[in-house]
């Protein structure tokens, strides 16, 4: 019997060293990214990586966006360690730089960081150091039907102020055939309606506080913005409107329902897709309206790849996001699935390539986006904080969603503009009261 | 003396009867229709229901993406661990609280009860640090655990219904035979229960299978169950409703195929007492 225990034993113990051995030598690193197509891309050609550094493996954890920020937020704030590469965006990388939680990244030349397109690098950075890498960028813009725009003898410029697309909206809409002239998002949540309506905001010249904290629903700016928004959608928008987010409108508008759509510029490569769209092939883009001030209701974000301050692998993690982040990535999904498909908005070098113009034709605009979005300078009047379309703090996703309810029950019918602009100024300010900003 | 029901009527509650179950049914049945959709189908206004090209081009998508036989392996060890560990604490459990009743038991039941009103989220942060600390994030086993510690109540207060039908007399006769507690568990008050035990089996299995949120927040890349896979389908940025449907599909297929199997257990077991 004795024996026999201690053969096991030997046994168990070699098998333990063998397998210590194993894992010293390859090294795993835990990947956690939002299910989008550009990322699910990076996961398919990431071999070309690994065949590079047979050293290193990968593991992927692939999540949609808001189980994702849940999961990768409660591990970085308690120290978890679950990731070594955690894929975050333009929200969580000052608010958790700030914190320590990320390792500043540090490239070499070949990695040539000033190719990375200004706006995007300054909304990743702070005092100059770069928290996260950018994978991909996005911006808003208008989507639009020419085929609606010529029978109703319109011409869409490329830079619309709000007034023409008003009016514009409420000419094509005709009701009765089910054609609303334009689809806007209704429904409440800081990364719903409010990412529409603060950068729509912003050029209207309304921002979330002043200098010193203090809330701003109550200035004449934001009532414009917002009665602007709801009469517009009255007359021109689809019925139930408030509970419209991306995906609604993205189905109302490539079954043909909307004149106009402002949303994601992502959304361009949907509706221009004849196996999904309806409209493939009447679809014309234009920058997002302004209003005369010098501000675009354009947003800005991006995907990026930062290494969590617990992870132990801190090395391997920064080898892999200069590989995933680089030229040489854009390169490789070129060479694999065609220019069309590289993620863009990072680098300035991407737009300068006549193969890939020639490839996306919404490319140019694309890039205008971005650089009409100053995520240090959203708004026409200066602000305490960082971002377009949200403020970098990290009670804002729970403001930002009950300020959002308010103006999505405007939306509904169920309170006046008035109303919801006292009720947002209201808890907002009880909200940053109690965690302590106003000066 | 039994009343005899009219045809009419008799005929009127099948009907109703099949209506209810078909309205209940029928979000099962329009994902699995979904799933063999292309994604310009599956968003089509109006809706079409039988009569478009079908495709399996969705599973096909699905299983390249990602290993659904992982996924799967997770579940079928968590949700079976988790039900049968839960068991084996609450089945003395209920046998003390229906056998042995102190006037406390009532309260007791009602506190154990009274775990399952608090939100999960509200524990998640020490739940986790706990894990980070034993080394348990991202591991089967740790998963087991805290499944069977959210069960445990439901687990109990069904057993405990249980055995509250069985007559007492029977376990003081076996007593009185000479068996000890072990035995008279083991050997006469679980073959008595089995319809009952049968029933909670199944229907913890179900509850851990479908559960959601210690799932998907306690795992990562090694012990993430079937949740996990589906929520790497869903996308607030993007209609991918076929896929999503394929995804749901295989997730709840070996579910609906167990429930299917035993539904005449569970049944019996869930009306258990209801009829003396």
């Amino acid at each position: 019997m004795r024996v026999r225990l201690c053969a096991v034993a030997t046994c168990s113990a070699m098998a333990i060293a063998a397998f210590g051995t194993t894992g010293a030598t390859a090294e795993t690193l835990t990947i956690a990214t939002v299910n989008n197509g550009d990322m699910i891309r990076m996961q398919k050609l990431a071999g070309a990586f690994t065949e590079k550094n047979p050293d290193i493996t990968l593991e992927w954890v692939t999540l949609e966006e808001n189980v994702l920020r849940q999961r990768v937020t409660t591990d970085i704030a308690t120290k978890g360690g679950q990731y070594d590469i955690m894929t975050i965006g333009t929200y969580e990388v000052p608010i958790w730089a700030a914190q320590d939680w990320l390792v500043p990244l540090d490239f070499d030349a070949d990695y040539d960081v000033d190719d990375l397109l200004p706006a995007i690098r300054a909304g990743l950075s702070i005092d100059g150091a770069l928290y996260a890498a950018p994978f991909y960028g996005e911006s808003s813009f208008v989507m639009y039907r020419k085929d609606l725009f010529d029978e109703a003898g319109l011409e869409m410029p490329e830079a619309p102020t709000w007034d023409f697309i008003g009016e514009a909206a409420r000419k094509i809409t005709d009701k009765g055939n089910e054609i609303y002239g334009i689809c806007l998002r209704g429904k409440a949540g800081w990364g719903e309606n409010m990412a529409f309506l603060t950068a729509m905001a912003n050029s209207f010249g309304a921002r979330w506080f002043d200098m010193d904290w203090n809330p701003q629903f109550d200035q004449p700016q934001w009532k414009e913005a917002l009665q602007f928004y709801i009469d517009l959608m009255k007359d021109a928008g689809p019925p139930g409107a408030s509970s419209n987010g991306f995906n609604e409108n993205l189905a109302l508008f490539q079954t043909g329902k909307c004149g106009m759509w402002i949303d994601a510029t992502v959304a361009a490569s949907f509706v221009s897709n004849p196996d999904e769209s309806k409209v493939a092939d009447k679809v014309g883009f234009a920058l997002a309206p302004d209003n005369g001030l010098g501000k675009r209701g354009n947003w800005l974000w991006a995907w990026s790849l930062a290494v969590p301050a617990g992870s132990q692998k801190t090395d391997a993690a920064k080898k892999f996001i200069a590989w995933a982040t680089s030229k040489e990535y854009s390169e490789l999904v070129a060479e694999k699935e065609g220019w069309a498909n590289v993620p863009p908005g990072t680098r300035t070098s991407l737009y300068a390539n006549p193969a890939y113009q020639e490839a996306a034709p919404f490319a140019d605009l694309t890039l205008k986006s971005i650089q009409a979005a100053d995520p240090t300078h959203p708004t026409v009047d200066d602000v305490p904080y960082v971002g377009v379309q949200f403020v970098a703090i990290p009670e804002f996703q729970g403001i930002g969603t009950a300020v959002g309810q308010q103006f999505s029950a405007a939306l509904a019918g169920q309170t006046t503009v008035d109303q919801a602009l006292a009720g947002a100024q209201a808890l907002t300010a009880r909200e940053m009261q109690k965690a302590g900003y106003p000066k | 003396m039994a009343r005899s029901i009219p045809t009419r009527t008799r005929l009127g509650f099948t009907l109703v009867g099949w209506l209810v179950g078909l309205l209940i049914f029928f979000p099962i049945l329009w994902t699995v229709l979904t799933s063999f959709k292309s994604e310009g189908t599956a968003i089509a206004t109006p809706p079409q229901f039988l009569f478009f090209q079908w495709t399996a081009e969705n599973y096909a998508e699905v299983n390249s993406r990602s290993d659904y036989f992982k996924h799967f392996m997770n579940s079928v060890v968590i949700s079976v661990g988790s039900t049968l560990l839960g068991l084996l604490i609450a089945i003395p459990a209920a046998w003390a609280m229906a056998f042995a009743p102190t006037k406390r038991t009532k309260d007791v039941l009602l506190w154990m009860l009274s775990t399952k009103m608090l939100p999960a989220v509200g524990v998640l942060v020490p739940i986790y640090l706990l894990f980070r600390d034993t080394g348990l994030l991202d591991t089967r086993i740790g998963l087991t655990a805290v499944l069977t510690m959210s069960n445990l109540p439901i687990i109990v207060w069904m057993l405990y219904t249980y055995f509250r039908e069985i007559p007492g007399d029977i376990l003081e006769a076996a007593r009185m035979d000479g068996a000890s507690l072990a035995k008279e568990i083991v050997y006469v008050l679980t073959p008595m229960a089995v319809p009952g035990i049968a029933s909670t089996l199944l229907l913890n299995i179900i509850l851990a299978w479908n559960e959601a949120f210690w799932t998907l927040n306690l795992t990562a890349a090694k012990a993430a169950p079937l949740t996990a896979f589906i929520a790497s389908y869903s996308s607030p940025e993007g209609l991918f409703w076929a896929k999503l449907s394929a995804a749901s599909t295989l997730a709840i297929a070996p579910i609906l195929v167990l429930g299917w199997f035993s539904q005449r257990q569970l049944v019996r077991g869930l009306t258990f007492g209801a009829v003396k």
